[in-house]
């Protein structure tokens, strides 16, 4: 990555100053039973953690984020906090909420700057579990477990550790090394992450069964899927969570530059492919969606960042086929103009075509990002219900139809099942690790 | 626009803004600055023996991200020599004849060298003396400043050393360092004083670095005791100043001084009894610049409570201010908290329940929606509530009917020992 690209894909919002974290840190009014902590997935103490940045106390401050969160250096940066705990900050009555993001990182930033470790493992109980990923989901769940003794080994496929938090975040909102210490805070309290191991290619699902006495399974989603029109093929045609990815590991040998870009959906992954061309040098990045903006799955503060970005949206449009050259790369895409009839089964309006409405843009990169596939495989592999490719659990427990194991994360979400958000992922694996913690004690109880 | 000229027994000034003899007033390029800026006096570092200060000498103490809640300083009396600052004095007084510059004076107490340094002074043309009795530290060593200001017979036979000179008024500076400061201030009129000021600065240490283990200020690795004065100690100051307004013998004006920052803090000072104000601290926080909006605020007021001089403010509120045992104990208010504007912070809440009389209940209304509600039977009226609430107007402590005659502790010792049965 050359210099200027280096200085595009640099964190976009400085952190906050030494003055800046003490003035707003002073201004919280440290509420009793404040609304912000349960408007937290993963119910942190945050007016705790304020005080203590408030009283110079960093390292006492991160603490109490990392032990509610363990990916909680990756969510301040990447959380929705409009509509969690800033959205429930009491001073949105009075004035202006805190920047309880701001602060989180402030504080987290001081202790990745400390290198120090903030938790100790649990003493070894001798029970052994392994975690399928290495996302937030399977950190949380890894983190918890060896916290409360169990020895822990996460398989992770990828090179390094950290899930969508490493490879799927652009890195101007979400730098690698975030990711990479939560990952490291881990394995220093002794969870061997095995990365570059695939479960079901390089270890099979019933070894792991075989070796452990519980398995977590927080293996995320795969690539996006197809389009289903005319020329996907083409040179010029990316995967968003590939593009996404390359670019993050610098391996990224498209060429982008003044390229006329067209984003197809808008979800935040489509808004992080988007801002992402735009600082590959790309001259016109356009969004297109099948509906309409009240429809878009992207967070608010994603849609202004793609706005300020110079992003154009291009609702009620929809891509009919992909055109090339004769060098198989694309030249355009044409669309088709569509229009909202009822809701559908997901209550969401059904857009429909306009007959005779078809449209050619002219286009350089086509990117789709319409949501991602299931790794279905893998779920089958270790032969538990589903449905579409999502893993069902049992709400409370995590516990999917195999008793031995559990699944947290965006393995779990999707058809009115679970959240999309990374604090959720690391909620649910806490959770999980806890559940895991109740029945294995229990079991170990009933064999005593 | 109302009249701020005051009098303080018979020094004019144009306002009642005056600089405290401190670092603010150390040299006639400062003092000229501040007549400029628009302060009504001066009253000039202080004047006296030979002394050498160190650095480092000043320690701030700030609150949350509040600076300067509270200073202190270990900075001794002037440190240049006595002509140079007779000089100035001179120049100052000279371009700025309506202003009312006031010299600090501190010597050794010895008629004597009292009586030569008032004459130098008065010499160079001055509007009043102040007598330093109040620095802390440094002088105190050598048996002046407070050493002096704490033991009344040394203030009662300096002041009328002083008097036996001097043509000008003399204003008496007193240090709080002592149990009742009424005591050195009737020892002051006793001995002539046309005035007192108070509060000078209060035995302090402003902290300890928790890396070096140094004092803060520290002087080479050690640190010393020092006077400390800021918002911090303007509660301090003012009930001072309040014990001195209503007792029977201090029949002289006061100078009021501790903490003063906003003409807001001025007003209190001057409705408990305060002539004038003399300012240091916020001048030094930020500059001399801070006077105007003190007059602009005071002046505006005075018309707006109908007032047409700073005169008509004077000590109206000294009669308020009494004993204890003079309290009404069948007095009684109540929180009561507008749902409306509450924002459910729930820090009264907290407070009653931990900390006071567990009667702020937390409910929920049908919608789900949190309310805070008091428990009126059971609240004291302790004001606990309304002051840790952050948003103003949102609990207010509301009057209800007293269930007996008002009868204060003192009337009801007396009534109770008139029917014989005891306490």
């Amino acid at each position: 990555m050359d210099d200027r690209l280096r200085h595009n894909f640099a964190e976009v919002y400085p952190g906050f100053t030494s003055t800046q974290a003490m003035d707003e840190s002073n201004r919280c009014l440290f509420c009793y039973d404040a609304p912000c902590i349960t408007a937290c997935p993963t119910g942190i103490n945050i007016p705790s953690f304020i005080k203590k940045i408030a009283t110079g106390n960093l390292k006492g401050s991160a603490k109490v984020i990392m032990d509610a969160n363990p990916v909680g250096a990756s969510c301040a940066r990447v959380c929705p906090t409009v509509q969690l705990c800033e959205g429930a900050c009491v001073l949105n009555d009075a004035s202006e909420p805190i920047a309880i993001g701001m602060l989180q990182r402030f504080a987290t930033d001081a202790a990745i700057k400390s290198g120090e470790r903030l938790f100790a493992p649990g003493p070894s109980n001798g029970l052994k579990v392994a975690v399928v990923g290495s996302g937030p989901a399977g950190l949380s769940a890894a983190r918890e477990l060896a916290r409360f003794g169990y020895s822990v080994t996460i398989y992770e496929a990828k090179d390094k550790p950290g899930g969508l938090d490493t490879y799927g975040i652009v890195s101007f909102r979400l730098p690698q090394e975030i990711s990479l210490w939560e990952a490291e805070q881990v394995s220093r309290m002794g969870v061997e992450i095995r990365t570059g191991v695939r479960v079901g290619v390089d270890v099979q699902p019933e070894q792991l069964l075989e070796k452990y006495n519980a398995v977590v399974l927080a293996v995320g989603m795969g690539q996006v899927p197809n389009l289903g029109i005319e020329g996907e093929n083409l040179e010029g045609v990316y995967d968003a969570i590939d593009l996404i990815e390359s670019v993050k590991t610098d391996a990224f040998t498209g060429d982008m530059d003044g390229a006329r870009v067209v984003v197809i959906g808008a979800g935040n992954t489509a808004i992080d492919a988007a801002t992402c061309s735009v600082r590959l040098g790309a001259g016109n990045v356009k969004i297109a969606y099948r509906r309409t903006r009240s429809e878009m799955t992207a967070y608010d503060f994603e849609y202004s960042f793609a706005k300020e970005d110079g992003v154009e949206f291009r609702w009620l449009t929809a891509p009919k086929r992909i055109i090339g050259d004769e060098s198989g790369k694309v030249t355009h895409l044409e669309c088709v103009r569509m229009e909202l009839s009822e809701a559908g089964k997901d209550g969401r309006p059904v857009p429909v075509p306009i007959e005779g409405s078809e449209f050619l843009m002219e286009v350089d990169a086509v990117i789709k990002a319409i949501g991602q596939t299931r790794l279905l495989g893998l779920i089958e592999a270790f032969s538990l219900d589903h449905y579409k490719g999502v893993v069902t659990v049992d709400p409370r427990t995590y516990r999917t139809s195999h008793p031995k194991v559990y699944a947290a994360g965006d393995v779990i979400f999707g058809h009115g099942q679970g959240e999309a958000m990374v604090v959720s992922a690391a909620q649910q694996g806490k959770l999980t690790a806890h559940e895991i913690h109740r029945q294995l004690n229990r079991q170990t109880a009933e064999t005593a | 626009m109302a009249d701020l000229r005051t009098d303080l027994a018979g020094i004019r000034s144009p306002n009642p803004f005056w600089l405290a003899s401190a670092p603010p007033t150390n040299t006639g390029y400062q003092v000229q600055r501040a007549f400029d800026a628009g302060w009504g006096g001066a009253v000039w570092k202080t004047l006296g023996s030979l002394v050498i200060n160190t650095t480092s000498r000043y320690g701030g103490y700030n609150i949350g991200n509040q600076r300067v809640a509270g200073f202190n300083n270990i900075e001794l009396i002037s440190d240049r020599p006595l002509e140079v600052n007779l000089k100035e004095i001179y120049e100052t007084k000279k371009m700025f004849p309506n202003h009312a510059l006031v010299v600090s004076l501190m010597v050794e107490p010895k008629r004597e060298a009292w009586h030569e340094i008032v004459k130098r002074v008065e010499a160079v043309g001055v509007d009043g003396l102040e007598l330093n009795f109040g620095c802390p530290h440094g002088m105190a060593e050598r048996g002046m400043g407070s050493a002096s200001g704490q033991v009344p017979a040394l203030v009662e036979a300096q002041t009328s050393w002083v008097k036996e000179a001097a043509q000008t008024p003399v204003i008496v500076k007193l240090t709080p360092n002592i149990t009742d400061i009424t005591a050195t201030a009737v020892a002051a009129v006793q001995g002539g004083a046309d005035a007192i000021s108070l509060i000078n600065t209060i035995n302090s240490l402003m902290g300890v670095d928790l890396d070096s283990w140094n004092t803060i200020p520290q002087v080479a690795g050690k640190g010393a005791h020092g006077g400390y004065c800021g918002p911090a100690v303007k509660p301090i100051a003012l009930s001072m100043l309040a014990e001195c307004a209503r007792h029977p013998q201090v029949t002289v004006p006061i100078s009021g001084i501790g903490g003063v920052s906003t003409w807001k803090d001025a007003a209190e000072f001057l409705l408990m009894g305060a002539t004038g104000v003399q300012v240091c601290t916020a001048a030094m926080h930020h500059g001399f610049r801070i006077v105007e909006d003190m007059i602009d605020g005071l002046s505006n007021y005075l018309d707006e409570k109908g007032l047409t001089s700073v005169d008509e403010l004077i000590g109206k509120s000294v009669s308020k201010y009494t004993n204890w045992g003079d309290l009404d104990l069948n007095y009684r208010i109540v929180a009561r908290i507008n749902t409306e504007t509450c924002i459910n912070c729930n820090k009264c809440h907290i407070a009653c329940e931990d900390t006071s009389h567990q009667c702020i209940e937390r409910h929920m209304d049908v919608e789900g929606k949190p309310y805070l509600k008091v428990r009126e039977d059971d609240c004291v009226g302790c004001n606990l509530c309304s002051i840790v609430c952050p948003v103003d107007g949102v609990i207010s402590m509301v009057e209800v009917p007293p269930e007996a005659q008002p009868m204060t502790w003192n009337e009801r010792v007396k009534a109770l020992s008139a029917v014989g049965s005891g306490n």
